[in-house]
């Protein structure tokens, strides 16, 4: 995988991840194609489309738009299931998750797709295993100060 | 978790701003500023900020970023968090710098003392974060200081599971961004045997490196095939809840199997008979596991099935060798073709392309012909459209070609824009290859100008008129049909040039019948001049040439036409020329010379057609696979009797009118006029073709010519990919030269960075330079489809045996390409030939006559042997000609100076062809020694 971009039914950016080395102009670019060029898709069509040399994969989970970005030789329809896996992590994570849980907290957001993406492939797909290192990170976080709370002070 | 309720707060306390509805865009910019002032000034104040709040405001930073807002400040603040021991904080600042990465190199120092420092310290978790903070940034200098360390972690005893994962895909990146920094070694083995782990994850991270490495280094990794077969059964086997967690939605382990499978594509099919035994059992069992009746209705379940079945369908396809799994696959994919879900026709189209294309399945795939057709009338999406459209394509052949292409016309009618060009091509393709009937690929292509005339582009009408020129028996029909086509009102331009080209060199042949008499065709074509473009009025005028040779009834009007202050003062040179040049050939030359000088073209030189190299351009290597492929269909007789695989050069017929201009072999004057741009080169063998090296990146295409083929000629194409086009013209004069490099982009997207450079080869470094190269710079960016062009001034100062290297680096779509060629600047460049009489020749070859001073050489003929075409070369290649030298009227004697600074070198050669033993003999003297053995060398590869 070479890209993964989560983002709103307004465009909103809300998550972006890249495995491939690109600079900051042509990461805004393909972003703004990309962000167009799916938002313009009717719902019923298919999930996959060729952009450039590459092949998008994308899909959409109530206001939010997962998009990967995927080589030739990839498999779309595991690519799919990528997302859907992540989506089921973040949602047990949360518990029903919201755009606005990924917005407040995008660290964890980013916390967990790197135990279960690493360099653009899945390293680990059991939904224990995953979550069982982020509640550890967890674990070790709640002997320090809270960082949100702590905003407040 | 609490992390819902937290929401709100956290919301509010970030940033107050959006918790009041209904703020502008404005307002929302303004309170980032002040917020990112106020951070500014907390990194900067005299006060040293605790852990706690620089993790506060590197967060806030981050959160900013993430909004879509530039972040040019807080990386030390980052890299001082990722150094704290607590792991809050250093979580915090990894994030930061692997969102935010920044190639400052000073940055980079610090954050990799930091990573070495929680990889040595046996804290899994640590080591986790810094394993992902490097699998994040990739960068080489991470890969300088880790390449070597992560091996060692991965194939640790006692490195936890998670650790190993990690490292293997940290491991992956940084191969994948500088695989030179990743040495090979005795740990290779040890990761094949992670196959073996019991644990799933472990496998699953370890699958994917293994494919990736064992692609350079197919042989060191050859044991990971019989341990994946294995591991596939075991999964393929095991019931749906054996794997537990690893199962998805009643799938055993889906993401392994794929990983699984792809892997195995890397290598063919296994020659262990036990080991391939077990493989042929798992496809199977995926085939026949597709047909089960779904263990749940949940789409997740349908997708993680199919994902592995198409997979296990594209190693098939692979192995292309085992016809009953061929057509298995493809009866299965038939059934998604009519599918509710969208997805699951899309990727049934695509597999079905491929699988088009192994002989055994070709006609199951054939079978579902109708339903294809369907498809590209009736499916909404486009996308799943175009696919369909690749599919007619790749199971086009003699049988339904006809109702393929006639398909392919009608979509064309209403077929999306951005796809129409390449629709194009494909039926030009199709015609071309399967016409029974010439008249039949004649209407076609007329067809495809007058339903998607700006679609066509110059290969495809190029094409037409190669091909109608080399056939004689569709010569007179395509006259009658181009001039049927003229008389509709509105007719595209493209039209107007293919019967311009047509009808000046055929117009004859119809010119009996009084509705299509020489006035009648003349006026029909003229009356469109107005309308179109400089370069097809150019064409035209070229076209009116030709008539008055064909037609001397028309000389006076067309005399007339071309004499009229629009054409003999238009302000465009090219126009003006091509009027005043054809106007004055008209009235002086003879009938005889008009006749010569504007002779029917001879026919083209056959070669690969130019519009499957366009296809193969647009769509990537394989893209014209379904026609390459002779195998498929070994009774096709085309048009062209094959397609041959040398590169294609397209014919322009603005050529045509500059070729048509001069006697053989000489060079009009007027040509040096022309830009470079516009300049073929000349092929010795024809002297009246002028094949032109297409400098604007798109029009022609040429392979990347092996060195030898600019030894005797000076211009051409000296490289051509996918992205760029490399075009040289040279000259040289005494020990000078100056060459012109054309650098063009073929894609549409801008290259940034772009610097070519000359740079001597090593050896040379230490020593004087035996070249004085100056380059000039060019620009840095070179935009889609635009070319630039460098001048390099070249000096000889002595004699060298190796060329200056070209190193061409520029970012494409933000990955770096770099590649290096040698200049086409060989010490024969700097020949001046010599005439001299046999007398003094044989003095000086005698007074040459030390061994060391002769190379010799005699080899077998690569080329056919042809008196012309072998004078031509050894013109090219500098020396002069000598005639009445040697006493066989069959050799070639030559003589010359090379001309350096330093000094001259005198050189005599003789060459001895041997039709009967297809050899040649060639001699060369010099008057030093390395010179004698580097010329015969460069030349005897030119025979």
């Amino acid at each position: 995988m070479q890209f993964m971009l989560l983002f709103s039914r307004q465009g909103k950016l809300r998550l972006q991840k890249w495995y491939v080395p690109l600079s900051d102009k042509e990461k805004k670019k393909i972003t703004r194609e990309l962000v167009q060029t799916v938002l313009a898709r009717k719902p019923k069509m298919c999930s996959f489309l060729e952009w450039r040399d590459l092949k998008i994969v994308y899909k959409r989970y109530a206001s939010l738009y997962f998009c990967c970005a995927i080589e030739d030789q990839d498999n779309e329809l595991i690519t799919l299931e990528i997302i859907h896996r992540y989506v089921e992590l973040l949602d047990k994570y949360f518990g029903s998750v919201c755009e606005l849980d990924i917005i407040f907290n995008f660290e964890k957001a980013y916390f967990i797709l790197d135990e279960f993406l690493l360099g653009g492939e899945v390293q680990e797909t059991s939904k224990k295993n995953v979550l069982k290192a982020i509640e550890q990170a967890d674990l070790l976080q709640e002997n320090s100060p809270s960082i949100v709370l702590n905003y407040c002070r | 978790l609490p992390a819902r309720e937290r929401n709100g707060m956290r919301f509010n306390c970030l940033f107050p701003a959006f918790s009041s509805p209904g703020k502008s865009k404005e307002a929302e910019i303004k309170r980032i500023n002040k917020e990112l002032a106020n951070i500014r000034s907390k990194f900067k104040g005299d006060k040293a900020l605790d852990g706690y709040s620089k993790k506060k405001y590197v967060c806030k930073l981050l959160f900013i970023f993430l909004l879509g807002h530039d972040i040019d400040f807080g990386h030390m603040e980052a890299v001082n968090l990722l150094s704290s021991n607590k792991y809050t904080e250093k979580q915090i600042g990894y994030l930061f710098i692997s969102v935010l990465v920044n190639s400052n190199s000073e940055l980079i120092r610090l954050i990799n003392n930091a990573i070495k420092n929680d990889l040595a310290s046996r804290n899994p978790t640590f080591m986790c974060l810094a394993l992902h903070c490097i699998a994040n940034v990739g960068s080489r200098e991470m890969g300088e200081a880790f390449a070597a360390d992560i091996p060692r972690i991965l194939v640790a005893g006692d490195s936890m599971d998670s650790v190993k994962q990690s490292a293997a895909l940290c491991l992956l990146r940084l191969y994948k961004a500088s695989p030179d920094l990743v040495p090979m070694g005795e740990w290779t083995a040890r990761v094949v045997h992670l196959l073996n782990d019991q644990h799933m994850g472990v496998v699953t991270a370890a699958v994917s490196l293994i494919t990736c490495l064992c692609k350079k280094n197919p042989d060191d990794f050859k044991t990971c095939i019989s341990l994946a077969v294995s591991r596939l059964s075991r999964i393929v086997s095991s019931a749906s809840t054996d794997l537990q967690d690893y199962t998805y939605y009643f799938v055993p382990a889906p993401w392994l199997s794929v990983k699984l499978l792809r892997l195995l594509q890397c290598y063919p099919p296994p020659e262990d008979a036990a080991v391939k035994g077990r493989l042929v059992e798992c496809l199977e069992t995926v085939l026949n596991k597709a047909q089960e009746p779904p263990k749940s209705k949940k789409v997740q379940h349908s997708n993680a099935k199919n994902a592995i079945l198409f997979e296990t369908i594209s190693l098939i396809i692979h192995y292309d060798s085992e016809p009953n799994l061929l057509v298995r696959a493809c009866n299965q994919l038939g059934q998604f073709l009519q599918h509710r879900e969208t997805n699951l026709r899309y990727l049934a189209l695509e597999s079905m392309c491929t699988l088009a294309s192994s002989e055994f399945s070709h006609e199951a795939v054939k079978t579902h012909i109708d339903t294809v057709i369907n498809a590209l009338k009736t499916e909404r999406d486009v996308s799943v459209r175009q696919r369909a459209a690749d599919l007619l394509y790749a199971m086009c052949d003699r049988s339904n070609a006809k109702q393929i292409v006639s398909e392919m016309l009608r979509y064309l009618e209403t077929a999306d824009y951005a796809i129409r060009e390449e629709i194009v091509l494909k039926v030009a393709i199709l015609a071309e290859k399967y016409a029974v009937d010439y008249s039949w690929y004649v209407d076609t292509i007329l067809n495809l100008i007058r339903i998607a005339g700006d679609y066509v582009s110059e290969e495809v009408w190029y094409r037409v008129l190669q091909i109608v020129t080399n056939r004689d028996d569709v010569q007179g029909y395509a006259a009658k049909t181009v001039f049927e086509a003229l008389q509709a009102p509105a007719c595209h331009e493209n039209m107007v040039k293919v019967g311009g080209y047509i009808l000046g060199e055929f117009g004859n042949l119809i010119a009996g019948d009084p509705r299509s008499s020489p006035p009648v065709q003349f006026s029909l074509l003229h009356s469109k001049f107005h309308l179109c473009s400089v370069a097809t009025r150019a064409l035209l005028l070229s076209t009116y040439i030709k008539f008055i040779n064909l037609f001397p009834e028309t000389k006076a009007t067309i005399q007339g036409v071309l004499r009229a202050g629009s054409q003999l003062r238009n302000a465009d040179v090219e126009l003006q020329q091509r009027a005043v040049e054809y106007l004055t050939l008209s009235s002086v030359a003879s009938t005889d010379v008009l006749a010569t000088v504007l002779e029917e073209m001879p026919p083209f030189p056959e070669r690969e057609s130019s519009i499957l190299a366009k296809l193969k351009r647009k769509k990537g290597p394989g893209a014209g696979s379904a026609l390459d492929d002779g195998r498929r269909d070994p009774s096709s007789n085309d048009i062209n009797g094959g397609v041959e695989p040398t590169p294609s050069t397209v014919v322009s017929p603005r050529g045509w009118a500059i070729g048509a201009w001069g006697p053989p072999g000489a060079t009009p004057s007027h040509l040096l006029l022309r830009t470079p741009s516009e300049l073929g080169c000349r092929e010795p063998p024809g002297g009246r073709l002028l094949r032109r090296p297409s400098y604007q990146g798109g029009n022609g295409d040429s392979s990347p010519p092996p060195p030898p083929r600019f030894v005797c000629k000076n211009n051409g194409v000296l490289f051509e990919n996918q992205l760029l086009q490399i075009g040289v013209k040279s000259e040289f004069r005494q020990n000078l030269g100056r060459m012109y490099l054309f650098y063009g982009n073929k894609t549409s997207v801008q290259f940034q960075n772009f610097s070519p450079t000359v740079v001597h080869p090593g050896d040379l470094q230490t020593h004087i330079l035996p070249l004085a190269v100056q380059t000039k710079r060019v620009a840095a960016q070179v935009d889609g489809g635009a070319q630039v062009q460098q001048v390099l001034n070249i000096e000889c100062l002595r004699d060298f045996l190796t060329p200056p290297l070209l190193s061409v680096r520029f970012r494409y779509g933000g990955a770096p390409q770099s590649l290096t060629l040698k200049l086409p600047v060989t010490i024969n460049k700097f020949f001046q030939p010599t005439e001299m009489a046999a007398q003094d020749f044989f003095q000086r070859w005698k007074q040459l006559s030390l061994p060391q001073q002769e190379a010799q050489k005699i080899f077998k003929a690569n080329h056919p042997m042809d008196a012309e075409v072998t004078k031509a070369k050894l013109l090219g290649f500098g020396s002069a000609l000598l005639d009445n030298v040697d006493p066989n009227p069959e050799n070639f004697v030559g003589a010359g100076i090379i001309q350096t600074k330093a000094l001259q070198v005198g050189c005599l050669l003789r060459l001895e062809p041997n039709a009967q033993a297809q050899m040649y003999r060639l001699t060369l003297r010099t008057s030093k020694e390395p010179v004698s053995r580097h010329l015969c060398e460069l030349l005897a590869q030119q025979f």
